[in-house]
């Protein structure tokens, strides 16, 4: 019967009002809006929303996470798998500033989520009222918009603004904060309509075919040209488009570690990762190219190393949704401003269709050498401890390159994204501009619900595993299936690197204990081992995959060992070094 | 050689123009731009535009173009602001205005401050038994130097506006938020404008 009601409710354009109270108007939006699963935590500011969601517990999936920045690494998770926008709940308060981390990595990795955080009665704002933090203002930095509604009348307008402020143009974190009184307000629904237009803000320009033309251009006499992608390129669903230029135009193309996936690993073309722990090759050749073809993708200084020898002797393209990101980093000859959707699509059809062979066969003599100095050993040592690069290897024989790979942040980050092979899109799943440890536990999770028919692997390292460790008890509760990976080296590895490397070996507090993570599992309820030897780990690894639900496989891996190739900071790409 | 008035190499003021809606926490989302690259306001103006309920902001900074240029990206990215603009000095036409506070004993006998404010522009705007404010518009300068001019006499208190900017080039708001109030994007609309024009000007 309630249901039969909601139907109702929920169709758009609906003419007749009805009493609703505010809550109900926002579960209401979030249905037209497609929302399917909820990631959050109640909590007294937000009750009055948690106790209407109790009336919606056929139609929307809330999975109740152990913290709130839990509950936002899920939303992302969500969000990067399956291309939808991320929903989150917290209270106000101390629920709202856990928030604070999730969208400071979501607003720097442009990922879109929609937060809707409780607010204490609008008349004790101000007041230092029981949990009351001014959230507004605490997430004004990290969101790309956000909203207090203090009066039911205004939920559903804010709502469609919010979906359409994240998801659109380059996409982003929205907080809408909801007085208690707001919530409980009952006031007269006319229904939802989502949102299509504010006139303040301009998603994406209209494509100008003159600088399409100039890009064609310098791309078409060029010799030694190079392509970099970035996120944008899945961002903008534009893998397809973004092959077909790459194919056309014959250029080697180079990947971030937000990129990786839009095309696969292995495509001929693919030569590999940029920046500071990226490919031999790429970063070498970023300085010898002559026309640099950068494709959402925002030349973050981990990607250039130092600018003022970056790439100079060649003419810049840069193609981005976001103006504000073309000359922020790196001058650009052309640059083609609007969604790569539709960019590309006129790039190729401008183009010449060419073969760079020889070019492309000065990367694959990088690719040599890099493979003699560095990846031969890392991913096939014959003797010693394991490496976390040989564990992924092997994870790449099983999975076949067709797993969901969620890193945390360190060296198994750098080493995950380096080898893991990818043969589709929105498969690497990583915290790559803020560098959130403790992000991949959950954001598995979220990764999992985003993309339920795929094996979703959470990479993670000792020390990252023990920040948000807590969301084991999510999985428990929720059943969720998410194979956890722990590569364990027993250090805080990235930082021990750059101790030994640049601190004379001061191995300063990262030497850092942990506990049975097979014991700690098993206490909530996930099966799970701990190997040490060479000969376990291919057949834990396939125990891993086949074991039915959630499984922890706990790697002992060699302690002290550096992720190479390394470009030093303060150094130019082209300085980067193998050992 | 330096002085106070030299300016650290292609530093200059720039006037900010950021035309807004009308939303609570605009400001604080537009200070923070500045804030975050440890870029001190030399003044901030806020105040309605020549179109109803449509805001405007004046903005002045000591910067380099290249990082105006990219703050002007920023703010012009905030989901509420509509258009931002900067300029020189040279491009504008700016005002400050600053009220003084003298003794009225001081401005009764001494016939020199009268002259004085005389040539300095400055108007009486009250006058009691006990002290005189006097008002000056004009250039930084000019404000300032009626302090100085004062100080002798004995200027209890001091105050001065933000400047406000009117762009000597500039048709206007109106034509600009007509296209921007349009749900499509016409092809009249010069988007890549800024493109062509890196230097000047930066618009959507």
């Amino acid at each position: 019967m309630e249901v039969a009601q909601q139907e109702v409710l929920t169709a758009p354009e609906q003419q007749t009002a009805v009493e609703l109270s505010g809550s109900a108007a926002l579960l209401e939006a979030l249905i037209v809006e497609g929302v399917d699963t909820i990631f959050g935590y109640p909590g007294g500011a937000i009750m009055p929303i948690y106790d209407a969601l109790y009336d919606y517990k056929e139609k929307l999936n809330h999975i109740l996470v152990r913290h709130e920045q839990g509950g936002i690494h899920a939303g992302q998770g969500y969000a990067r798998t399956s291309g939808k926008v991320g929903v989150v709940f917290a209270t106000s308060g101390p629920g709202a500033t856990n928030l604070v981390t999730g969208l400071a990595d979501a607003q720097i990795d442009s990922t879109p989520l929609v937060c809707i955080t409780g607010q204490v009665f609008a008349h004790l704002l101000g007041t230092d009222a029981f949990q009351e933090t001014d959230v507004i203002n605490i997430t004004t930095p990290v969101t790309k918009w956000n909203y207090q509604v203090t009066d039911a009348n205004e939920i559903p307008e804010a709502i469609a603004k919010a979906f359409y402020i994240a998801s659109t143009g380059r996409p982003g974190p929205v907080l809408i904060d909801i007085t208690k009184n707001a919530q409980i307000q009952k006031f007269q629904y006319k229904g939802y309509t989502p949102c299509n237009h504010i006139r303040s803000y301009r998603p994406k320009p209209i494509v100008r075919t003159q600088y399409i033309e100039q890009a064609a251009q310098v791309i078409n006499e060029a010799k030694k040209p190079f392509i970099l992608w970035g996120q944008g390129v899945l961002l903008g669903n534009a893998e397809q488009e973004f092959k077909a230029f790459v194919e056309k135009s014959g250029i080697p193309a180079a990947w971030t570690i937000m990129g990786v996936g839009a095309i696969p690993t292995d495509h001929p073309q693919n030569v590999g990762m940029l920046g500071m722990h990226g490919n031999y090759g790429p970063n070498v050749l970023t300085n010898e190219c002559d026309v640099l073809i950068a494709i959402g993708m925002r030349f973050d200084d981990r990607v250039t190393g130092r600018l003022d020898k970056y790439a100079k002797q060649a003419k810049v393209i840069h193609l981005d949704i976001d103006p504000a990101e073309i000359d922020k980093n790196v001058q650009t000859h052309v640059a083609v401003w609007g969604d790569c959707k539709e960019t590309l699509p006129l790039l190729t059809k401008h183009i010449e269709a060419k073969q760079h062979t020889e070019w492309l066969e000065k990367f694959n003599d990088f690719t040599r050498k890099e493979n003699e100095a560095v990846i031969d050993a890392e991913l096939h040592p014959k003797t010693g401890e394991m490496t976390m690069g040989e564990v992924i290897d092997q994870l790449n024989h099983l999975t076949g390159g067709d797993a969901v790979i969620v890193t945390d942040v360190g060296q198994h980050q750098m080493v995950g994204c380096r080898y893991a092979k990818f043969n589709q899109t929105r498969s690497n799943i990583t915290s790559g501009g803020l560098g959130t440890m403790g992000f991949a536990l959950p954001a598995a999770i979220g990764a999992k619900f985003g993309a339920q028919d795929r094996t979703v692997v959470a990479v993670i390292g000792d020390g990252g595993f023990q920040m948000t460790l807590q969301e084991l008890g999510t999985i428990m509760q929720s059943g969720v299936d998410v194979k956890i990976l722990i590569l364990n080296n027993r250090f805080l590895g990235m930082v021990r690197q750059w101790q030994e490397l640049f601190n004379e070996r001061r191995y300063s507090f990262v030497d850092i204990q942990s506990p049975d993570f097979v014991q700690v599992a098993k206490g909530y309820g996930i099966a799970g081992q701990c190997i040490k030897e060479r000969e376990e780990l291919q057949p834990a690894l396939q125990e891993m995959l086949n074991h039915k639900g959630s499984y922890l496989l706990e790697v002992f891996v060699t302690k002290e060992n550096n992720v190479f190739p390394m470009v030093p900071q303060g150094c130019s790409v082209s300085e980067i070094r193998l050992k | 050689m330096s002085n106070d008035n030299t300016l650290p190499e292609g530093k200059q003021e720039f006037n900010i123009t950021v035309y807004t809606e009308n939303q609570i926490g605009l400001l604080n989302r537009i200070a923070i731009i500045f804030t975050r690259r440890k870029i001190n306001i030399d003044s901030l103006n806020t105040s309605p535009s020549e179109i109803d309920s449509i805001h405007r902001f004046n903005i002045v900074i000591t910067e380099t173009e290249d990082v105006v240029r990219k703050l002007a990206r920023q703010i012009e990215k905030q989901v509420e602001v509509l258009k931002v603009y900067y300029h020189t000095n040279a491009d504008v036409i700016w005002q400050e205005m600053a009220l003084y506070k003298v003794p009225a004993d001081v401005i009764a006998e001494k016939v020199a401050v009268e002259r004085l404010l005389r040539e300095n522009g400055a108007r009486a705007v009250v006058i009691r038994k006990d002290y005189v404010v006097f008002e000056t518009t004009g250039h930084r300068e000019e404000t300032d130097n009626l302090i100085k001019v004062l100080q002798p006499f004995g200027l209890i208190e001091f105050v001065r506006t933000a400047r406000i900017a009117i762009i000597k080039d500039s048709e206007g708001f109106n034509r600009k938020l007509r296209e921007f109030e349009r749900r499509e994007p016409g092809e009249d609309v010069i988007e890549n404008e800024y493109l062509n024009q890196r230097d000047k000007v930066f618009t959507m």
